[in-house]
């Protein structure tokens, strides 16, 4: 058991209790302080550097051959604790070769900001690696019409993110090599 | 008839008066923004660097710096004041809570009429001090008036009819009444040394101390403890950190001016910062030799109106100093409990200011002896 040690307290001298000179340290303390370097964020203008895997704004994204890699499977729609995802879902056109097997894409993809609560549960369940919580963290605007970010919106806040996969490439690829399952 | 020497004379005094004014709240407002930038600084941010007036901004190296300084917030906060509401409450004496400003403001600029803040010479070489009224009491005057300051808080805290401002009006007006004394008491033994011996003259003037340490030793190093009471005082009384008292925003919320909104605070806020700007003055006049130049350094400028410029603008200089060591002080120093400030006001001051006193006057007497 720890013993608690009493530890004697020595008087003030003069020049203490006068408290003049603790002043004087604390006046030295406080100037010197002037002209050390700000820790002002000047926030327009300079942003916060933005930590590896933050949860941001969620933003669809395409693939580095600029197509769209969402297939509107709606498992984000579904797994949305705050409902806050709605995809209208539309048939890719079978004659477009750079999109051969996918079936379907999103006609129209809402996230309504006012709900979403950056859980980041659809990048999570996304089979395709089409949905992402980027580095944007502010969204901002002047009806709630406005904070539902629709698809145009969406894949303009997502840009281009590298793939390691190319799946239907991939499978494409395969069933060009005659392996199709 | 119209004497129209007199009536030239009396618009000149008027067009002094209203220069000073203006100068004096000019730094007033300004040292408001000091207080935000130094403090800022202080603690490592950069204080109000946004406001700027239109196409100021585009000019080129001093514009951005202008902004940077936030030299137009003073401006800015000013304008806020007038547009805001007027809100009344209910519950406070009408009257009174109108007057309470009013009461406030006035004593702060009153006490810079006998402020002497240069010297003139004429074609003879002969100096005229640079100030509104000459008085022969002038420091009496001062110390009269600057105590009046305290009604204002007093009754702005007992007509806003609420606990806090009352409070804050009760500690301000003890605090007052303590460190007045030790305020007095630090100036005797200045004057007592300033006096001639021998010649009987027993002057007050504000302008005669100021003589007094021109190529001699200021004041500050010849009394230093008078010195420091009176800067411990002067902060009480211009209801300065750590002697904060009436305002103490974290134990009574706005103090003295909880009630108090829109440009009737903004009057509140004009007059403290007067008040700062004024006592800084009064103790670059008392202890800090004034415009002269350093201690035991004659003036190294001329004895024509270049030298007037130049001895307003040390003058200034000193009082700047001052008004930023005001704001020092603030961001270095806690607040003072209130049984702290009482006991350090009766118990500490003001004995030493008494044994102070009596040191200097036999000092003085030893010194003036005859020699026989």
């Amino acid at each position: 058991m720890a013993k608690t040690v009493v530890l004697p307290r020595e008087p003030l001298s003069l020049s203490e209790r006068t408290y003049l000179p603790q002043i004087v340290t604390g006046l030295k303390t406080t100037f010197s302080n002037m002209f050390k370097e700000k820790v002002t964020l000047q926030y327009p203008e300079e942003k916060p550097i933005i930590p590896k895997n933050y949860r941001g704004v969620p933003t669809l994204v395409k693939d580095p051959n600029g197509r769209e890699k969402c297939v509107s499977c709606q498992l984000c729609e579904f797994v949305c604790p705050p409902k806050a995802i709605r995809i209208t879902p539309g048939a890719v056109s079978e004659d477009d070769n750079s999109r051969a097997h996918v079936e379907k894409a999103p006609k129209e993809f809402e996230i309504n900001m006012l709900r979403c609560i950056y859980c980041g549960y659809c990048q999570e369940v996304c089979p395709e690696e089409a949905i992402f919580l980027q580095e944007e963290y502010s969204s901002s605007g002047y009806s709630r019409e406005e904070m539902i970010n629709k698809k145009d919106k969406l894949y303009e806040l997502g840009g281009t993110l590298p793939d390691s996969h190319y799946k239907w490439d991939k499978k494409k690829s395969a069933e060009d090599d005659g392996n199709d399952h | 008839m119209l004497d129209f020497e007199l009536l030239f004379l009396v618009g000149l005094k008027v067009l002094f008066a209203l220069l000073m004014i203006g100068a004096v709240m000019t730094m007033a407002g300004y040292s408001v923004l000091a207080e935000r930038k130094v403090s800022a600084w202080m603690q490592g941010r950069v204080g109000p660097n946004r406001t700027v007036l239109p196409f100021v901004e585009y000019i080129p190296f001093l514009g951005p710096y202008l902004k940077k300084m936030g030299i137009f917030q003073p401006l800015a906060d000013g304008l806020k004041f007038l547009f805001k509401e007027e809100i009344i409450p209910g519950h406070v004496n009408k009257f009174y809570y109108n007057l309470a400003p009013i009461v406030a403001l006035v004593p702060a600029l009153t006490t810079m009429v006998v402020l002497p803040f240069g010297e003139f010479f004429t074609s003879d070489g002969e100096s005229i001090p640079l100030m509104l009224a000459d008085l022969e009491v002038g420091i009496l005057f001062i110390l009269a008036i600057s105590s009046l300051g305290v009604y204002g808080i007093v009754l702005a805290g007992w007509s806003s009819n609420s606990k806090y401002p009352f409070l804050g009006s009760i500690r301000s007006s003890a605090q007052m009444i303590s460190y007045e004394l030790a305020m007095g008491l630090s100036l005797l033994p200045v004057f007592l040394w300033v006096s001639e011996p021998g010649t009987g003259a027993m002057g007050l003037s504000l302008v005669d101390i100021v003589h007094s340490q021109g190529n001699a030793p200021w004041l500050l190093l010849v009394q230093p403890l008078s010195a420091l009471i009176f800067l411990i005082a002067l902060f009480a009384e211009t209801n300065r950190l750590p002697f904060d008292m009436p305002e103490s925003e974290t134990d009574l919320v706005g103090g003295f001016h909880t009630e108090y909104g829109g440009f009737k605070f903004g009057i509140f806020f004009v007059a403290e910062y007067a008040h700062i700007v004024v006592g800084s003055a009064i103790f670059t006049i008392i202890f800090l030799g004034g415009w002269h130049f350093l201690p035991w350094v004659a003036d190294p400028w001329p004895s024509t109106w270049v030298g007037t410029l130049i001895g307003i603008g040390w003058f200034l200089a000193k009082t700047i100093f001052l008004i930023f060591f005001f704001i020092w002080i603030r961001w270095t120093l806690p607040r003072f409990r209130y049984d702290q400030v009482m006991n350090l006001g009766w118990t500490k001051l003001l004995p030493l200011a008494l044994l102070n006193l009596i040191f200097y006057v036999l000092l003085v007497t030893w010194i003036d002896q005859p020699a026989s």
